[in-house]
């Protein structure tokens, strides 16, 4: 899960990592009143969006006065923004953080994230801050410093000490780093996060260091035991129909081509797009209804898919093995029946009682298919997808 | 003709008496697996499915002589299921549960590493030789023994490849759904490497997906040393970048993990790669000649 830049530095400061004073705003009046507030000869206005690259779209600016940040809120807030991360369709912001302007004389890389390879998590930090970590790696991958944490010793004083010395930090501000490096460390291991990323990281004209951005992502599956963390989703940051599929246990990711998947099982429903676009078509989503593909589910997975506008046909493959496809095909029938299912359906399915799962498919009398395998069935859907195009819905 | 699991395998259900472990040992005793015993806290000195329950995992060790553990407790309490088996030095487990946060995970793998445990998931379908021992959720009916490994990050897709397989009369020594999730007890390159070690496994199936480098690290190994045919297959080629796949451990992250780049570390390793999911059990057939 993604949260704000302004509610990641509210997690770190109660572990103590200094992060510039701010404040969250939603009117140009509030900008103004925070401006004023903050007190300082520049403040730095920032959409808040959960997506990078905000400078570079214009979801960054500096104000002189307070009128000034009030102006610059009016003109930011309900604009589009558009960055390298958001797409084309760019991100409407609701949100502005107001923060002090700071006297800044260099500007660093920090990260914390599991590292799956070596199964611990890992401190990665760079003398190179304010760019793409990623274009770092790609350009001086020698320019990034990396310290794997041992889950039974934790983040020790001298990992800290060994990465404040390699970034260069001047010698005096060398245990300020040390404590930022291992608060930031203890907030990421207690939030449960999977990744907690300070870009950039600045060293003030005092010699302190401060979070002069930050991101933190947090492990889907950790939070249930972080209720607080779980109430920050914003889902206005979120797609509609995945917010929808969410709220039905449905794993689902909206693509842009025009054959709706409906699968069981990940793996499968990833090859199932694949396969899909090997026979010429496009997988307008990811679906994964879930190992048993209940009847319920069916019908929930059906609902989702026919929200998609741009879907022309739907391609069911469920490899049961334990399930019934009996029982699969009469919440297929009964779905498509209830919901008055307009566009051609594609079924390919696998389990026992196959063969009662295709006669009551075919009798119902609803614009079925019926695959004999997975790969028939993906040039059936497709060819008929392409058919439905030329038709309006 | 197996890795792992045979029909020596005297199997501890944790998580016995639940829904899930219910349904699925009664799935398992009907395969023929030797389930000596189930664990649930609490429900010691029970008897479910016609099976002795025990409190603790150390205790069902004991009595049963057991050698492996499968789990199915809820994500919440499955790095101590797991811890558990380890402490009581079973040297097989296999976690089927399904959302583990990953910082459990990272405590668990950190003591699996000087423990004579190996683990199996979590996250996964499990783990068959067929004809001889099945532990987890797989369909039983659709495996036949005989000479392919097959290994797979995924559940449902490793279904199709070994029903691809069986149709076409090829049996298979062992089957071993690895999990989806980012970090996980038994890695491809382990599961290679037993498949390379076993006399019995003439050819291998590695099934792959989007995310992390574990296909390329089995890569260099297979082109260092297994002189068996391979088949590799990787899911998520359409995947768009920075979005997870349904699997918590399916996501392209900066630029790498993609299916392309696991392509081309499986080509140059002499893998007989499968751009068709629908193609993988010809393929293999075709690799051995049959």
């Amino acid at each position: 899960m993604k949260i704000h830049e302004y509610q990641a530095k509210e997690i770190l400061r109660r572990f103590g990592v200094p992060t510039p004073r701010g404040e969250m705003v939603t009117t140009p009046l509030e900008a103004r009143a925070a401006a004023e507030r903050l007190g300082t000869k520049v403040v730095v206005v920032k959409a808040q969006i959960h997506a990078g690259g905000r400078g570079k779209g214009g979801g960054v600016k500096l104000a002189k006065s307070p009128a000034e940040a009030g102006e610059l809120a009016a003109k930011m807030l309900g604009m589009t923004l558009v960055t390298p991360q958001t797409g084309p369709g760019g991100r409407v912001v609701k949100r502005l953080l107001i923060e002090e302007g700071l006297d800044i004389k260099r500007e660093l890389y920090l990260s914390v994230l599991v590292d799956r390879a070596v199964a611990a998590p890992v401190l990665m930090a760079s003398a190179a801050g304010g760019v793409e970590i990623e274009e770092v790696a790609r350009t001086n991958p020698a320019a990034i410093l990396r310290e794997t944490v041992s889950p039974a010793a934790g983040f020790q004083a001298y990992l800290a000490r060994k990465i404040a010395f390699g970034l260069g930090l001047p010698g005096e501000s060398v245990s300020h780093a040390a404590a930022f490096l291992q608060s930031l460390y203890r907030a990421f291991i207690e939030t449960d996060a999977s990744l907690a990323e300070i870009n950039p990281l600045v060293l003030t004209g005092e010699g302190k260091l401060v979070a002069l951005d930050a991101k933190m992502n947090f492990d889907d599956n950790a939070l249930y035991r972080h209720k607080d963390i779980a109430v920050l989703r914003d889902l206005d940051e979120e797609e509609p129909l995945e917010v929808e599929a969410s709220n039905f246990k449905l794993n689902y990711i909206k693509l842009d081509g025009t054959v709706g998947c409906m699968v069981n099982g990940a793996g499968l429903a990833m090859a199932t797009m694949d396969i899909i676009k090997l026979a010429d078509g496009s997988p307008a989503n990811f679906l994964d209804v879930g190992g048993g593909a209940s009847a319920e589910q069916v019908k929930n997975a059906f609902k989702i898919l026919i929200s998609d506008r741009s879907v022309r046909g739907v391609y069911i493959n469920i490899f049961g093995g334990i399930l019934r496809c009996d029982v699969l095909a009469t919440g297929v029938v009964a779905a498509a029946r209830e919901l008055k299912i307009k566009v051609p359906i594609v079924i390919r399915m696998e389990g026992t009682n196959v063969e009662q799962g295709k006669e009551i498919l075919s009798s119902s009398g609803l614009d079925f298919s019926i695959a004999m395998d997975m790969n028939d069935g993906a040039q059936k859907i497709v060819a008929l997808a392409a058919t439905a195009s030329g038709k309006t819905r | 003709m197996s890795i792992l699991v045979n029909d020596k395998t005297k199997l501890l259900v944790q998580g016995i008496t639940g829904r899930e472990g219910t349904f699925h040992t009664e799935q398992m005793i009907e395969y023929g697996t030797k389930v000596a015993g189930g664990v649930t806290p609490g429900k010691g000195g029970s008897l479910h499915l016609g099976v002795p329950v025990f409190n603790t995992v150390a205790e069902a060790a004991r009595e049963t002589g057991a050698n492996a553990s499968v789990i199915f407790v809820p994500p919440p309490f499955a790095a101590d299921a797991i811890l558990e088996a380890a402490d009581a030095a079973l040297p097989l487990v296999v976690c089927i549960t399904e959302g583990v946060p990953v910082l459990d995970m990272v405590r668990v793998a950190a003591v699996l590493k000087d423990s004579r445990t190996r683990l199996i998931g979590p996250n996964c379908p499990g783990i068959i030789s067929p004809g001889q021992c099945k532990i987890g959720i797989m369909p039983g009916r659709i495996h036949k023994a005989g000479q392919v490994g097959v290994v797979s990050r995924s559940g449902t897709l490793t279904y199709e490849a070994v029903d691809q397989l069986t149709r076409l009369g090829i049996g298979q020594s062992t089957c071993i759904g690895i999990g989806g999730d980012p970090i996980i007890g038994t890695s491809f390159l382990d599961a290679i490497r037993l498949f390379h070690e076993d006399p019995d496994t003439r050819a291998i199936i590695l099934i792959g997906e989007i995310g992390g480098n574990a296909e390329q690290q089995a890569s260099e190994y297979i082109h260092a040393h297994v002189k068996k045919p391979v088949v590799g297959f990787i899911a998520g080629q359409t995947a768009p970048p920075g979005r997870r796949m349904g699997h918590a451990g399916a996501i392209i992250s900066g630029g790498s993990g993609t299916a392309k780049e696991k392509y081309e570390a499986m080509s140059a390793a002499g893998i007989h790669c499968v751009q068709s999911p629908a193609d993988i059990g010809a393929t293999l057939a075709a690799a051995i000649g049959k």
